[in-house]
């Protein structure tokens, strides 16, 4: 499965879904799903990487917290990012995010995201890859 | 909603009977359009909330609810201190989202020679959008005083008059808050965020006192038809989104030690009396604090934009009140009064005359209820009763609530479209991003009119006065 990310329908939020072929890349994909929640992924450049380390009771919330490291570094750094590696190991979660400072007249962000939550939250294999998934509050 | 699992108790008051693990019913506020409108995960979501355990008469949902996390928004649940649970989810990751108006001593006819320049003046003013950064940095020392004394703090800083404290809920300081409980993290997403309004639904609009539904009530408030409110509507900003977001994954690794069977983990609870129900008590008190002072540091920041374009203007308080809490409070229940935790999720308290919390001089009306509306409809003031102190611990409707999502809002409406279509109806419109505005777009919500009418009928609160937007600086 190529790695890929979608949007679904939650009436006051959003919620992310990203497919990839191994649940690391399904996580990579929900990442480049949040920041478009924002603002369009392709429009935010890589000028710096920040290492992303988390650590959870299981691979659903492992998806949340990492969401939320992501969240945290896009809130304190006032950043935006748009390429992520993740590597997961039992329950920790090491990675690297790579983006750039907000700039309101390129980026136009539609809104700030305040937490990923755990409805919808859902990790699972679907076809022949992995499936990540949760709403995210704004 | 499929009406066929609901029980009609009137024509805008429905049951849920309880089934399963529910420990009490749910009872829905709203009119059968209303209902069959909402989702059934408000259903669902309802359910969950009737099944935790110290849960007092009934799980309520307010006319504008909607699919939330865990609790529906627009949701009210109240508990047993001793055998009850607190709830993240049934807070909400922005802690005490509130709104507050402002009364400005104009007319609009002062305003309307001006409208263009007072509407820019607050964008330039109030720092609003994503990315936007505040004029206050707070130290260590600076945080924790604000996180525990709250608007008080805030007037005690410069930002603001005493009497603003009078009218803001708890005096504008919640009681029990506790800076040690909230951790570096939450404090440093705060550093740079004091007196900003966030995005999304967040706003400050300049509004008219469209009609006057209750004379009394309104003359109690200081409000008459054509005078000039402003309302600012916003939160505790990255301090409580924090807050929820660690306390929420701390409440479902520590589930199973607190005994608790969770129906769905996005429900994720403490006991209260537990340690960690207290902790998060201290800290989402805290995140209250944050709010009110960040709503007041706001509101003196406006006067400041009105002084240097309508200097006449007076801007004082009307109220201010708060969406997402849990508050220790006093209700009746089987007859006798109890002490319980009430969670209010995108819920406004709606204290009824004669409450010892609202303020003397429209006491015997019942506190204000502030419902905002969209940029492009109504906003509304109510009143809280006496019969909604009895039905639903005296709580009412927050807002429109949204009907479509922020995807489906997007692919509709084009935010310069309809920022070119509201200013041709005299509605000014200053927005950081095209694309929010879209996402914002009136018709994305309910009928707030809708809403507010059912919240009347069904007796939680009665409309006092209807405001229309005259210009308003989105988040």
């Amino acid at each position: 499965m190529t790695r890929h990310w979608e949007h679904f329908s939650h009436q006051a939020d959003v919620g992310i879904r990203g497919y990839g072929g191994t649940v690391g890349e399904a996580f990579q994909a929900a990442a480049e799903g949040m920041t478009a929640v924002v603002t369009d992924p392709g429009s935010v450049n890589p000028e710096f990487t920040i290492p992303i380390t988390c650590h959870a009771a299981d691979p659903e919330l492992l998806l949340a917290a990492f969401l939320n490291a992501v969240i945290y570094e896009m809130a304190t750094r006032n950043a935006l990012f748009s390429r992520f590696s993740v590597t997961i190991e039992g329950a920790s979660l090491h990675g690297e995010a790579a983006g750039e400072s907000v700039d309101p007249a390129r980026h136009h962000p539609a809104v700030e995201v305040k937490g990923a939550t755990y409805t919808a939250l859902k990790v699972a294999r679907e076809g022949d890859g992995w499936v990540a998934q949760c709403v995210v509050d704004v | 909603m499929d009406l066929k699992h609901l029980e009609p108790m009137s024509d805008y008051v429905w049951r849920l009977p309880p089934t399963g693990p529910m420990r009490v019913p749910g009872i829905l506020f709203a009119d059968v359009e209303l209902i069959r409108d909402m989702d059934d995960k408000v259903r669902e979501q309802l359910a969950g909330v009737a099944a935790l355990p110290g849960i007092q008469t009934a799980a309520y949902a307010m006319p504008d609810a909607h699919w939330g996390y865990g609790f529906p928004i627009g949701g009210v649940a109240a508990f047993d201190p001793e055998e009850g649970v607190i709830s993240g989810g049934g807070v909400g990751f922005d802690i005490s989202c509130g709104v507050r108006t402002l009364t400005t001593g104009l007319t609009v006819d002062d305003i309307r020679p001006v409208a263009n320049a007072l509407a820019a003046a607050l964008a330039r003013t109030v720092p609003a959008g994503v990315g936007s950064r505040g004029h206050i940095v707070l130290d260590h020392a600076e945080m924790d005083a604000m996180l525990r004394g709250g608007a008080r703090w805030a007037v005690e800083q410069g930002y603001g008059r005493a009497d603003d404290l009078a009218r803001t809920e708890e005096h504008g300081c919640m009681a029990g808050a506790d800076p040690g409980a909230v951790s570096d993290r939450a404090k440093r997403r705060q550093e740079a965020e004091m007196g900003t309004l966030g995005s999304g639904n967040h706003y400050l609009e300049v509004q008219a006192v469209a009609e006057i539904f209750d004379p009394e009530a309104a003359s109690a408030y200081g409000l008459k038809a054509g005078d000039v409110v402003v309302s600012i509507h916003c939160g505790s900003r990255g301090l409580g989104h924090q807050i929820g977001t660690e306390f929420l994954k701390e409440m479902v690794e520590q589930a199973p030690a607190h005994g608790l069977a969770l129906p769905d983990r996005e429900l994720a609870s403490a006991p209260i009396r537990s340690e960690l129900g207290q902790r998060y008590l201290g800290a989402m008190r805290a995140g209250i604090n944050c709010a009110l002072a960040n709503r007041q540091i706001i509101t003196e920041l406006v006067r400041g934009a009105f002084a240097r374009v309508v200097p006449q203007a007076d801007l004082a308080l009307l109220y201010d009140v708060s969406h997402n809490t849990c508050k220790e409070e006093t209700h009746t229940v089987d007859g006798e009064e109890k002490r319980l935790f009430v969670h209010r999720k995108g819920a406004t308290r709606a204290y009824g005359p004669g409450h010892g919390a609202i303020p003397e001089v429209f006491r015997t009306v019942g506190q204000p209820v502030l419902i905002g509306g969209t940029m492009g409809t109504a906003s509304y003031i109510l009143a809280g009763t006496g019969h909604g102190m009895e039905v639903a611990f005296g709580s009412a409707c927050h807002g429109a609530g949204r009907r479509m999502s922020r995807t489906q809002a997007r692919k509709r409406w084009r935010g310069r479209e309809l920022v070119d279509g509201l200013a041709g109806r005299g509605i000014i419109i200053h927005a950081p991003s095209m694309r929010g505005v879209a996402e914002e777009a009136p018709d994305a919500y309910k009928d707030v009119t809708q809403v507010v009418d059912a919240s009347d009928h069904a007796g939680l609160a009665r409309k006092v006065a209807r405001l229309r937007p005259l210009a308003c600086v989105k988040g």
